[in-house]
């Protein structure tokens, strides 16, 4: 019934529930809200599922497109459409919304309406940023994600969560803005065109080319995020709630990796082969030295943060590699890392509700309180530290593969992550969750309940699916990647 | 006589405003105190019967009447339209914020008509004297305005202030506009431009012609470095009355701008190009900066003010019908975002307390997510975030400026547009992220509710379909050049 209209669906569900939501009013409605913010993520996820069921993965071409004019003064379109890479982030982001509602659950309880509604309204944002075709459109939906983002951390977060929530929102916004200038370049360049793929064809110099491609990088880089620009990235992630570090870890680091594929690798494709050392050197310290950085956190949140940098380092290398198996290692680096990084959020969010601290001297001897719960983070510790048979595996063997048949030295530095991954999350696990109880507040934790298992049970199956058996999530970006990358060989100076 | 009347025609809506101003001068003092409610329920009367009439007779082609001293085309109609829709929501905000000081007087209503009408003649002006005589009538009726609180001392240095400094730009204007006499033999717009475009060879004394009245529009404007009277008149003057200075006469100045330099000089575009180009960066770069040190709500939005005119200046140093037309598109948006902040100032104020302070903000959000939620939507639209309709309008100016070629120019209103960010979102915080240290319960009288609910839904309804808005502005501009 809505052949014509699924992306639509996929964005305006989740904003329309968000508004519903907010409708519910005060806190004295506080049950209400969080029943209409479920239905709400749970219609989301229902409505983004067809475009699972529907896709084709034979070609490459924009799948479920929509288009009508929007803006014709300037000849912006509201355009959507979908391929292979775009398409599994849409599903991730509908699916980790509605775990991000339940994990809020009973955690939250001021302005409940508002929190969910905020949630709710920055999914339907961040499945536009996936789908749209059209830059202002894009743009839109890019700049708008910062909204419910910056209230998110500012409102629900910690101690420090002013300052966190400026960082994140400047920081982010001076990216953006230069992203801007170079769009309306771009729009004079192709004769008059805000659309994505006409961009894709358009022929320009290696001047423009190369200032763009900063302007790009800066704008993507701030938000995947990479090193040096790194720096909001712990702190909006310490001081937001649980839900606000699912979504940032999980989510809106993939809408800057995904940029560079739909962006500054097809638009720039001279200066992306041009400057390609500058992202991979740019990437490797990401890989080396933030794994260090995390080595030495004593506060577990900070810890997951420096090691989302770390392994967001291995999606941009992974691209800059110009092979299929880089890219694709890239991608699915990015999928797997949305579930490993929400599932620790997840499981740091279920410790910090019960002795509200996220230092991990606080910690010690869990297991002998909260099994369960012991063995779940297991999994997702050796997850992140990409133990074979999960998913974290899959990503990184492909990107320091692809690596190796670069340049030897790409492949020998990424591969520190294996023993730094080790190092920094075991590390952590064995301080947190063995030893002996010497925190009597620890003593009186209680194992994870229904809500919490039901959460962390979704995630240890797609964990363990997906490294045991990942051909379906590279059979739908297979060709999209192929695609792309034949496209980046092209030469674009007139 | 007959031919004399129709002279008059295309003017209709300025001879209502005039005789129904005069009307309410006299009744008005006839009324008692308590009856104050007829001279503002006829002033809104005449603003809407003016729109009636401006709409009825909206031009397609340009008209000229009176000798050439007046012109009706599409751009007055559709500025004038806009005129009416700002000064009306003033009076509406600015009615109880009045009746709790004592300024709930004919006097207000009556300067806020006359200074309408001197709007329209200046929109309407073909002739540099209509111009100036539109400018100053609306100046007068503003000086007078600012002063209307006599036992302000605040506001009567406001006042001061403001009279003296716009003289000067009033002297500067006409000196400039007599030299350019002195070149071209003519006043009317239209004779100027056709005498530039044939070439002259008195270059000296017009580029110093031009020069001067680029430095009166640039006083009138308030951009950098002749904005020193803004945040002092933004600040002294009584809330309701900043309100009035901050929205319909910057769509007045907008036209004056457009009319002397892109009608009458727009041969000369490369003379006074350079010259906006250096307004409009010092302008975005001392407003946002100077913003961020401000606690005072009014004078931090004077300053976001001097920075917004320097946007919209870039629209206009492009020189072309799209440029004039992003800047009439932001200049419109502007009022529009500024008849909401300030509004929000009138709304949180009580009797005996003015809500100017960026610490009256605190925790609004607890107090009424309404209205916090409202100047949410107005402050990420003057930081230019979207889906807020002050991302359009950025994005139109800086398309225009790019257009140009002065790509360096806009990645410079972007920087100085993210430093600008910043004391935006400081407000949000405020409301949002911290608890209010006053919870007095927030009583809206219901119609300014209303109209705020309107205006902030506005800016983001605009921002979502900000196509309707965009087409007049630019068929106006179209149309008339």
């Amino acid at each position: 019934m809505f052949g014509q209209a699924t992306l639509s669906l996929v964005i305006w569900v989740p904003i329309l529930a968000g508004i519903a939501v907010l409708a519910t009013g005060s806190d004295r409605n506080a049950a209400l809200a969080r029943w209409v913010a479920l239905a709400g993520a749970v219609a989301g996820l229902i409505v983004a599922i067809p475009l699972w069921t529907g896709f084709d993965t034979g070609t490459s071409a924009m799948q479920f497109v929509e288009k009508s004019a929007w803006i014709p003064t300037f000849n912006i379109h509201y355009h959507l459409g979908i391929d292979g890479i775009s398409m599994p982030l849409i599903l991730l982001n509908s699916f980790i919304t509605v775990l991000v509602v339940i994990a809020g659950w009973q955690v939250i309880q001021d302005k409940v309406a508002q929190y969910m509604a905020a949630f709710l309204i920055m999914s339907g944002l961040i499945n536009g940023v996936f789908a749209a075709l059209d830059g202002i459109l894009f743009y839109v939906f890019f700049e708008g994600m910062l909204i419910p983002l910056y209230l998110i951390v500012g409102v629900w977060g910690g101690p420090n969560r002013v300052y966190a929530a400026f960082k994140f929102f400047l920081y982010t916004l001076l990216g953006s803005l230069l992203m801007l200038v170079s769009m309306i370049y771009l729009y004079f360049q192709s004769g008059g065109s805000f659309d994505i793929q006409i961009w894709h064809a358009t022929p320009l110099g290696m001047t423009a080319q190369l200032l763009m491609f900063f302007a790009f990088l800066l704008a993507f880089g701030v938000k995947v995020p990479m090193w040096p620009v790194h720096t909001w990235l712990p702190d909006a992630h310490v001081e937001a709630p649980t839900g606000g570090s699912v979504v940032l870890a999980a989510i809106t680091l993939k809408v800057g990796a995904y940029g560079f594929l739909r962006f500054i690798l097809p638009i720039l494709p001279d200066a992306s082969r041009e400057y390609a050392w500058v992202v991979i050197a740019l990437s490797l310290i990401a890989v080396a030295y933030i794994g260090l950085v995390a080595l030495v956190q004593a506060d577990m949140k900070k810890l997951i943060a420096y090691s989302s940098i770390a392994h967001m380092g291995f999606v941009t290398l992974g691209f800059f590699l110009f092979n299929p198996l880089g890219v694709e290692g890239g991608l699915v680096q990015m999928i797997s890392h949305g579930f490993v990084s929400a599932a620790l959020f997840l499981c740091i969010g279920v410790m910090y509700d019960r002795l509200h601290s996220r230092q991990i001297k606080d910690y010690g001897g869990l297991v002998n309180k909260m099994p369960v719960f012991a063995a779940f983070f297991m999994l997702f510790a050796m997850a992140n530290a990409g133990l074979p048979g999960t998913s974290g595996f899959v990503g990184e063997f492909m990107v320091i593969l692809s690596a190796a048949g670069v340049n030897f030295w790409y492949a020998f530095v990424a591969a520190t992550t294996l023993i730094l991954g080790a190092a920094y999350t075991l590390w952590m696990y064995k301080r947190v969750v063995f030893g002996n109880v010497t925190n009597p507040h620890v003593e009186e934790m209680t194992d994870v309940n229904a809500r919490e298992t039901l959460v962390l049970g979704a995630l240890a199956v797609l964990v363990l699916a997906m490294g045991l058996y990942p051909k379906p999530f590279t059979d739908v970006m297979h060709v999209s990647v192929v695609d792309l990358l034949a496209h980046v060989a092209q030469s674009k100076l007139p | 006589m007959s031919d004399f009347l129709t002279q008059f025609a295309p003017a209709l809506p300025e001879v209502f405003v005039l005789a129904m101003v005069s009307l309410i001068l006299l009744i008005d003092a006839a009324l008692a105190d308590g009856k104050r409610y007829v001279t503002y329920a006829l002033s809104l009367a005449t603003v809407a019967g003016a729109a009636v009439l401006t709409a009825q007779d909206f031009s397609i082609m340009p008209v000229l009447a009176l000798g050439g001293l007046f012109i009706d085309d599409p751009l007055s109609d559709a500025l004038k339209l806009f005129l009416y829709l700002a000064v009306a929501v003033v009076m509406v905000y600015s009615r109880d914020y009045l009746r709790q000081r004592g300024l709930y007087k004919g006097e207000f209503f009556v300067l806020a008509l006359f200074a309408l009408l001197g709007m329209m003649v200046m929109v309407s002006a073909s002739h540099f004297l209509t111009l100036y005589l539109g400018l100053e009538l609306l100046s007068l009726s503003l000086y007078a305005m600012v002063a209307l609180q006599r036992d302000s001392s605040v506001a009567t240095e406001a006042a001061m202030k403001y009279f003296v400094l716009g003289a000067l730009a009033s002297g500067m204007l006409l000196y400039g506009m007599s030299m350019i006499y002195g070149v071209t033999g003519s006043l009317a717009l239209a004779d100027i431009a056709q005498i530039l475009a044939d070439g002259t060879d008195l270059r000296i004394p017009l580029v110093f012609g031009i020069v001067f009245v680029v430095a009166g529009l640039a006083f009138k404007l308030g951009a950098v470095p002749f904005h020193m009277w803004v945040p002092d008149v933004y600040h002294g003057a009584p809330t309701a009355m900043t309100l009035f200075i901050g929205s319909a006469p910057k769509i007045a100045a907008f036209a004056f701008v457009v009319r002397i330099l892109g009608q009458g000089l727009e041969s000369q575009v490369g003379e006074w190009r350079d010259m906006l180009v250096i307004l409009a960066v010092l302008s975005m770069a001392v407003g946002n900066i100077a913003a961020i040190a401000q606690s005072n709500l009014k004078r931090m939005f004077a300053y976001s003010t001097i920075s917004h005119m320097g946007f919209m200046l870039l629209g206009i140093l492009a020189g072309s019908q799209a440029g004039y037309g992003s800047a009439m598109f932001y200049v419109v948006v502007y009022a529009l975002m500024s008849l909401g902040g300030f509004g929000m100032i009138l709304l949180l104020s009580r009797a005996g307390f003015e809500a100017d302070q960026l610490d009256d903000f605190k925790g609004l959000n607890r107090r009424s997510p309404w209205l916090a939620f409202l100047m949410l939507l107005l402050m990420f639209s003057m930081a230019g975030i979207p889906p807020t309709v002050g991302f359009y309008a950025k994005l139109s100016v800086l398309q225009a400026v790019v257009g140009i070629g002065y790509v360096w120019l806009a990645v410079a209103a972007v920087l100085f547009s993210l430093i600008g960010a910043f004391y935006y979102l400081r407000i949000v915080k405020l409301m949002y992220f911290d608890t209010p240290h006053d919870t007095t319960p927030i009583i809206p009288c219901p119609d300014s509710r209303i109209i705020m609910s309107a205006n902030g839904l506005a800016v983001l309804a605009l921002g979502i379909l900000p196509q309707p808005l965009m087409a007049v502005c630019l068929y106006a501009v179209g149309a008339s050049f």
